[in-house]
């Protein structure tokens, strides 16, 4: 017979085929690479074509959230409990680390909207753009950490050895990002009502986060906060970035090691919901 | 004959008409997709669906094309999306061999700041081809796209043909599918470069199993092998000759009448004549060549002295193609008289191409220009012949002479 490869499409649940739908989705996560990297050179270098200042965008909103906390301490409106680096420090690399995960939280969803009109018309990997999300993150993550560690040794705070494993934390936070923000898509394309709560969803769990506050030492705070399955990622960043000893090591793992399979879980959802999301959203 | 590349049996697929349902029923399709049901719950609809593609059945081998035609909103695109694996069907299956090539979108993902070179490289990413092999490609894309002066220009600067024509030469200089669609691709863009896209697409369908999307019947009976009509979702006609099918989808074009004018003349009926014999059906068929004539019986309740008559024949998009001032013997416009009449006059022979047309009347004064009657859309006709040309009218000429020149120097 022919040796052509075989197209078939049926109603039928992909789900009732797991060994083809693991080998598609291999095939798809590969052959979308290049495509992801084409997208990101797109979107960054359109980006800081059409911006006056920019490179200078990925660290200014980071950097008046610090000044804002800064100020908000000093002047006594917030009251901060201790915390174990200088406050400024603390608080400047809880909101660059913070802003890494948001920005790999958001790009999902607002790669895959803006590429709506695509997706209805041509076929290509969709992970491709799952993937440009994350590559979009990284990079901008790159300028803020480099920005960091600068800031870091002006104010005489020497990271260490701990450095070398800081790219796994940066990693990490960009993956739950990336989970979470899977995760609303397939709803947040039907339903614009995702894409307006993530802000409100984004501030509420900073405030549950040791970013701008310290950890707290006893109470209802200091239960949501240890539940809060960001804490282990920021506290560990923050610490490998300051040269700290890590306090939540076997928790960051435990967290790592769940993100990672729920972010293959939700990626599975993420295909099997997309041809319908088409179909829902028209062209 | 080659292989049959595609094959489709009973496909449909339905769409529901209120939004917050069909958003709605997107979460529940979710859901169940992620139980491992079947979709399209076997054929079930719910309240507000109905069914946009129904029952198709097909098979395409290498070299033939399909041409789809049929009003917007017949399932055309439908069908074409579910082709792609852009949505899945609700019901039937699709099986097809080899690679699958699409010239649908084109230019899809272009991002305006970046340059006409930059997109290239995008655009063909979103194509699934590589960079190197692009590296390979891209002086006969700009050739192609005949752009070269502003290639490394931002893509807003560029003018809508301009950007057809990079989205055009993209996407058929870097594709070499087994199976091609086409969705009203040519429709756009400046006639030389139409021409330059129909040959590449003539070459491109030699070698693949084609569907293609038109509303442009000329292109259609240029291409296609065969044709399905399709109406509402159903196929009505599958037809290996384009001609009837083209004939059957003119069948499909309503003509509605309209009546204007101040109501000092009304038409009350219209008869065509065909080779001197009257014509009593709805919506007759006449053979391309034929000598027609027509018989209105009107009224005019009018004691103007100059009212005279033009008669139109118009084609389906209601644009007037022949115009017939009705003269007397001398050559001038005819007066009529008022009271109610019966008007005999010929049109001389049909040289219209195949189509759908109607004939349009109007009553007019000659010296104040007012319209005391006009009405189109009276008694539609189809002209048949045996292939649609690229003409309204079609005139067969005969050589009389042909000579040989010496070369020249």
């Amino acid at each position: 017979m022919s040796k052509l490869p075989l197209i078939v499409y049926t109603p039928d649940s992909l789900l009732s085929n797991p060994f083809r739908m693991g080998r598609e989705m291999w095939r798809d996560l590969v052959a979308g690479q290049g495509l992801a990297w084409r997208l990101t050179v797109r979107d960054l270098s359109a980006q800081y074509r059409q911006a006056f200042l920019g490179f200078l965008w990925v660290i200014i909103l980071p950097l008046a959230n610090t000044l804002v906390w800064l100020f908000l301490s000093h002047s006594g409106v917030v009251n901060v409990s201790k915390t174990p680096m200088p406050y400024p420090v603390y608080v400047f690399t809880g909101t660059m680390l913070w802003a890494i995960l948001i920005d790999a939280l958001n790009a999902p969803l607002r790669i895959v909207t803006a590429s709506k009109s695509m997706l209805a018309k041509i076929n290509f990997p969709r992970e491709a753009l799952v993937l440009s999300g994350i590559y979009q993150t990284l990079v901008n993550a790159l300028v803020k950490v480099a920005l960091l560690l600068v800031a870091l040794l002006v104010m005489h705070i020497h990271p260490g050895w701990g450095l070398l494993l800081f790219p796994v934390a940066m990693l990490s936070l960009v993956l739950a990002g990336t989970l979470i923000g899977v995760a609303l898509t397939p709803v947040g394309l039907l339903y614009t009502d995702i894409g307006k709560t993530i802000p409100l969803l984004a501030q509420f769990l900073m405030y549950f986060s040791p970013v701008v506050f310290a950890m707290p030492k006893s109470g209802l705070t200091a239960t949501l906060f240890q539940l809060n399955p960001l804490t282990p990622l920021i506290l560990t960043a923050r610490d490998w970035l300051t040269g700290q000893a890590p306090e939540y090591l076997g928790y960051f793992m435990a967290v790592n090691v769940a993100s990672i399979f729920l972010l293959f879980i939700f990626w599975i959802v993420f295909r099997l919901a997309m041809p319908i999301l088409i179909e829902r959203m028209g062209s | 004959m080659g292989e049959a590349l595609i094959k489709v049996e009973g496909l449909s697929k339905k769409f529901c008409r209120d939004l917050k349902k069909s958003m709605w029923y997107g979460m529940r399709d979710i859901g169940s997709e992620l139980l491992g049901r079947r979709h399209g719950i076997d054929g079930v609809l719910r309240q507000d669906e109905f069914w946009a593609v129904k029952d198709i059945n097909f098979e395409l081998r290498r070299g033939e094309c399909l041409g789809l035609i049929g009003h917007n909103g017949a399932g055309k695109t439908t069908l074409l999306k579910m082709l792609n694996g852009l949505i899945r069907p609700d019901q039937g299956r699709i099986e097809m061999r080899g690679t699958v090539g699409a010239l649908i979108a084109l230019g899809a993902g272009f991002n305006p700041i970046l340059t006409g070179r930059e997109n290239i490289y995008v655009n063909a990413a979103v194509l699934g081809m590589s960079k190197q092999y692009v590296d390979g490609k891209i002086d006969e894309i700009i050739d192609f796209a005949e752009i070269r002066d502003s290639i490394d220009a931002p893509v807003q600067s560029y003018s809508s043909g301009m950007n057809v024509r990079l989205g055009f030469a993209i996407a058929a200089i870097l594709i070499e599918p087994d199976i091609l669609f086409l969705d009203e691709v040519l429709a756009v863009g400046d006639i030389g470069f139409a021409i330059k896209c129909l040959n590449v697409v003539r070459q491109m369908t030699s070698k693949s199993a084609v569907v293609f999307v038109s509303h442009n019947m000329q292109q259609i009976s240029a291409f296609c092998t065969r044709v399905m009509v399709m109406d509402h979702g159903h196929v009505l006609l599958d037809s290996p000759s384009p001609s009837e099918g083209i004939d059957q989808y003119y069948g499909l074009v309503q003509h509605a009448q309209q009546i204007s004018g101040n109501g000092e003349a009304a038409i009350l009926g219209v008869e065509l004549i065909v080779n001197n014999q009257n014509i009593e059906s709805i919506e007759p068929t006449i053979p391309h060549g034929a000598e027609i004539g027509i018989s209105i019986k009107l009224h005019i309740n009018s004691s103007r002295p100059a009212v005279n008559m033009q008669i139109y024949i118009m084609d389906e998009a209601m644009n007037p193609l022949v115009c017939m001032p009705v003269n007397n013997a001398e050559g001038t416009l005819n007066q009529f008289p008022a009271g109610e009449l019966e008007v005999r006059t010929s049109m001389g022979i049909v040289e219209l191409c195949s189509g759908k047309y109607s004939i349009t009347i109007s009553v007019k004064d000659q010296n104040t220009n007012e319209v005391l009657s006009r009405v189109q859309g009276l008694s539609p006709f189809r002209i048949i012949s045996d292939r649609a040309h690229w003409g309204k009218l079609v005139r067969q000429v005969v050589v009389d002479q042909i000579k040989i020149l010496p070369p020249s120097a």
